[in-house]
């Protein structure tokens, strides 16, 4: 399967996701993305936009440095669905012929991605951390003719344990959904404008169209340590159940949960379900601080798995700092709530920005 | 001679090793501490089948092999020896003696109840004055018009209490034979909740803590005449077969705690480090280790090789497989002996405490070398054979 | 009720990922298992058919090895097993994997197919809406929760955030998360009965409606430029900071170096 008049294709197009009438992160990310590939070929950055009264959208969309506006708007569109959103984007495709389309990985992109890159007849790479541009084969093989200004997607395999890179050669567009928090949005320009189009291909249900019944949002409730995101666990080094507040404090700057060895449960100051460790549960997060403890392999056997582990601990022999990849030794008491703080300010900048 | 497992028993030991680790481990070391009988585990097990392995489909059972019924034992053994004997002692002392010995109406009443798991059984021939010595048996049953008698007691019951069906073995009489008087000595089946049965004390135990050990009480203890297994005079031969049988689960859970604990040592000397180093860049561990891991080897054998000879004598009854029970027990028991002993010694000082696991392993593998046969009646076994 | 849950072998990677001295994976080393959010969905169909009585098939594709996850699914309680290998289909990206699939599925009846939402060696999430969209089938990704009334499915969509409570008439494709449930585990008998039992294998010629332009590495749109095994990660960095802020203010650099804040 190949894509015929490949050079027909041009641009780079972003699908705008919004949830309730909001941009989501994501799409700016990928504006800001979009807008450096979009340099490097010499071409514009569009958002597709797609939803019912979200107009009011696109200035926004303008400012993160869309330079066209693709608006798709009718009540069908109203709440996510795999097939009017599916639709729209591939109508969008199929009419403007992008050469590249980003997507971000997210519950919505992961759906919508697969779709319509499977109704539009092209490849798709899935979750990309890196996206450049470059030339395939990466070097020339003799007697493959090698293709400039292709678009390279990077990503991670194997639970994180390989990398690939990978083109989409000879179909167009070529498409990627891309890791939220990995891109960087630019300085939004006060006052942007874009060019808005509206389009609309026609909303007819058919079979592929579900009912939604119900739409339920999400109450905080603890969290199973096993599905957190960050883990910020303590251990004997923390002293007293009371002090583990400093630790729920560093939990609640990042969205993290609390977590503990098993001397804190033995000794009463955390309950059984949040040990981490041989004896409890063994968790893969992509932060994990180890904070106070020593690092028996009972521990480590738990947690060894997590993406990036930052430990302190004022024993400098500690056998955590084998493990961690960012290890500082010093009094916890005093690092953990400056480290909280350096965390509000730098959170606080950013969104200031 | 092929030594390689076949997909199904590859298949079987993951699904053991799966549940073991996921059902059974996290329990163990509570279940030895508060000395409890895991029930939950039992009835996860009684789910997927694992209380009735070797036993046909048509009797509810699992239609599997003895082989499969020595890996299971084996891979619960490994993380908790108490779950281990409780399969075991089901199985091998309560099912099989009814599926050999039993009457078509005795297999049907009994055992697809027993084989899902919704009963326990049990088994009862050891006695305060008699245990190695079966002719030293008190218990005895007196018929009654329509109904067996039984009087006296049996003790260190294994699942004791926790069990709905017993089989239990008492005297019935007095024979003369080679001009010698001889006890006559019957099989029964007691349920649990028959007038005159009741429990003794539960028995304090070094290891296993938390398999159920009862003693067995009988005060005129009325049960219906059908409920004898086997031929009056047979109890002897009975209780020696299902031994047989017996002897292969407990060759099975000794050979799953010394895998335990060698594995567990295997992990504990890679990473405990001294003089700078990892333990087992040590040749004294190294050494140790190849030692452990050969016996260990070789006990496997042994037991597979009994489980095999057993399902051979399924098709073949003339075949016997009382000398490969016996040596897979006896050498298998001595093993998880020294192989535990070895791995606390390897652990150093947190080999002696509780919250390594090796500790519960060094005081679970004793018993192997003592019930079901003791290791010098294993010997015995095996010699007379020799010298017969 | 007839349900057919697409699963696939994969290497496992929960007891740790296994390195060559070279610091690249060692995949021998690693078991091979039924991908994790696969075995999820096949629970929930041998849940409906505990339930309702439906009659479960699994289909793979793969290496003629990947037979044993077919066996597993057998010993779980599936009904029949359809593995595809043939191969001229190796080396298939999410596009070919899924054409292929939907050819296969092409061949047989059905109310309700499940797959995972993704496997653990690819992590795309791909190939079960596109096998949707190859059928023309609605797709409910991500489902949480699943149930059936009459000739409709009643899903819970999971969503960052939120889930949605969908409805979907049958026939349609849904993609299950590990989270649904706890899979049952294989009996002992069950896995006796599947290793006897036939499994039904289909190679390029039994593919319904499917060119060969779409199949395997060369059907493949996505072509592999570079890859490159993770080397090991040892210690990290280690430091001794001047003052707690100090030591705070590296951690604080390092996450902004990361993307992370």
């Amino acid at each position: 399967m190949v894509t015929n008049n490949i050079e027909e294709y041009k641009g780079v197009y972003v699908f705008a996701q919004q949830v309730d009438n909001e941009i989501s992160g994501i799409a700016l990310e990928l504006l800001g993305k979009g807008k450096e590939l979009a340099a490097k070929l010499e071409t514009e950055v569009t958002a597709v936009l797609i939803g019912y009264n979200v107009k009011g959208l696109a200035d926004k969309l303008a400012e993160y440095g869309a330079d066209k506006v693709i608006l798709v708007d009718d009540p069908e569109l109203e709440t996510y669905r795999t097939e009017p959103y599916a639709h729209a984007l591939a109508s969008v495709i199929e009419k403007y012929k992008p050469e590249i389309v980003l997507v971000g990985a997210t519950a919505i992109g992961r759906d919508l991605g697969p779709t319509v890159s499977a109704r539009v007849q092209t490849g798709l790479t899935a979750d990309c951390t890196v996206l450049e541009i470059g030339d395939f084969p990466l070097v020339a093989i003799p007697g493959q003719e090698q293709k400039h200004n292709q678009l390279l997607m990077t990503r991670p395999a194997f639970g994180g344990n390989t990398i690939a890179t990978i083109a989409c050669p000879d179909n167009r567009p070529q498409m990627a959904t891309v890791r939220p928090g990995v891109m960087q949005k630019i300085a939004p320009i006060a006052g942007a404008k874009a060019v808005i189009e509206e389009y609309n291909p026609g909303f007819t249900p058919n079979n592929k169209y579900v009912t939604i019944k119900e739409v339920v949002k999400a109450v905080s409730d603890t969290v199973d340590i096993m599905d957190a995101k960050i883990l910020v666990s303590g251990g004997r080094g923390v002293g007293s159940a009371e002090n583990f507040k400093i630790l729920e404090d560093l939990a609640e700057v990042l969205g993290g949960t609390v977590s503990c060895s098993r001397a804190v449960v033995d000794n009463g100051w955390k309950p059984k379900d949040l040990q981490v460790g041989q004896t409890g549960k063994t968790v893969r997060p992509q932060i994990y601080f180890a904070i106070g403890i020593s690092g028996a392999i009972q521990h480590v056997a738990g947690m060894e798995e997590s993406d990036l582990i930052v430990a302190i601990n004022k024993d400098e022999t500690a056998p955590i700092f084998d493990v961690a990849d960012y290890g500082i030794v010093g009094d916890l008491n005093k690092i953990v709530p400056a480290l909280t703080e350096q965390l509000k300010a730098a959170k606080a900048e950013k969104a200031a920005n | 001679m092929d030594f390689t497992l076949s997909k199904e028993h590859e298949m079987a030991r993951q699904l053991f090793k799966e549940f073991a680790e996921n059902e059974v481990k996290p329990l163990a070391q509570e279940v030895d501490e508060t000395e409890t009988f895991p029930r939950e585990t039992v009835e996860k097990m009684a789910k997927y089948g694992f209380m009735g392995i070797p036993v046909p489909k048509e009797y509810g059972g699992q239609g599997c092999d003895t082989l499969t019924y020595a890996m299971c034992v084996e891979e619960l053994s490994k993380v908790c020896a108490t779950t281990g004997v409780i399969v075991s002692a089901h199985t091998s002392l309560c099912i099989d003696p009814i599926m050999t010995f039993g009457t078509e109406e005795q297999k049907q009443k009994y055992v697809p109840d027993l084989a899902s798991g919704r009963k326990i059984g049990a088994f009862g021939l050891t006695e305060p004055g008699a245990g190695t010595d079966a002719q030293g048996q008190q218990t005895k049953a007196v018929l009654d018009g329509d109904e067996w008698v039984i009087n006296g007691s049996k003790c260190f019951i294994t699942n004791g209490k926790e069990a709905d069906v017993y089989i239990v073995i008492a005297v019935t009489g007095i024979v003369e034979k080679r001009g010698r008087k001889m006890k006559e000595i019957s099989s029964f089946i007691v349920e649990k909740g028959t007038p005159g049965f009741t429990f003794g004390t539960k028995e304090k135990k070094m290891g296993i803590k938390g398999s159920s050990t009862y003693e067995l009480i009988f005060t005129d203890c009325r049960i219906p005449k059908e409920n004898m297994l086997g031929k009056q005079g047979a109890g002897f031969k009975i209780a020696m077969h299902t031994l047989d049988g017996g002897r292969i689960g407990i060759a099975s859970q000794a050979l799953g705690i010394a895998e335990g604990a060698l594995e567990r040592t295997v992990a504990y000397t890679k990473e405990r480090k001294q003089f700078g180093k990892s333990i087992s860049g040590f040749q004294n561990t190294q050494f140790q280790l190849a030692d452990m891991a050969t016996k260990v080897e070789a006990a496997k054998m042994l037991v597979y090789k009994a489980a095999r000879k057993k399902d051979e004598y399924k098709t073949n009854p003339k075949i016997s497989y009382s000398v490969e029970a016996a040596m897979a027990k006896l050498y298998a028991a001595e093993v998880a002996m020294e192989v535990t002993t070895k791995a606390v010694q390897l652990h150093g000082g947190y080999g002696y405490i509780r919250e390594y696991e090796v500790e519960r392993m060094m005081r679970d593998a004793k018993i192997t070398e003592i019930y079901e046969g003791t290791s010098e009646v294993q010997r015995m076994v095996i010699s007379a054979d020799l010298l017969k | 009720m007839k349900i057919v849950v697409c699963i696939k072998q994969v290497p496992d990677t929960k007891g740790g990922v296994k390195f060559n001295p070279d610091g690249t994976l060692d995949r021998g080393a690693m078991l091979a298992i039924m991908n994790p959010d696969d075995k999820a969905g096949l629970e929930a169909a041998l849940k409906l058919k505990d339930e309702f009585g439906a009659e479960v098939t699994v289909l793979t594709m793969g290496l003629p090895k990947a037979a044993d996850a077919l066996r597993e699914a057998l010993a779980m309680g599936a009904d029949n097993a359809i593995l595809v290998t043939d191969r001229v289909l190796g080396g298939a990206d999410t596009w070919a994997t899924s054409t292929t699939i939907a050819g296969a599925l092409r061949n047989i009846d059905y109310d309700l197919i499940i797959t995972g939402r993704q496997a653990i060696d690819g992590d795309t999430a791909q190939v079960g809406p596109q096998i949707a969209e190859h059928l023309g089938l609605p797709v409910i990704s991500y489902a949480q929760d699943i149930k059936v009334e009459g000739d409709k499915v009643i899903v819970q969509r999971q969503y960052d955030d939120r889930y949605h409570v969908v409805e979907a008439k049958m026939p349609c494709l849904i993609t299950a998360l590990s989270e649904l449930n706890k899979p049952r585990y294989m009996t002992p008998g069950g896995i006796f009965d599947a290793c006897k039992a036939e499994i039904t294998t289909w190679g390029r010629a039994d593919l319904k409606d499917v060119d060969d332009s779409n199949l395997g590495l060369k059907g493949s749109p996505t072509k592999i430029a570079k890859a490159s095994d993770k080397v090991r990660k040892g210690a990290g960095e280690k430091i001794v900071p001047d003052s707690p802020e100090d030591g705070a203010a590296y951690i604080v650099a390092k996450f902004k170096e990361k993307h992370i804040i």
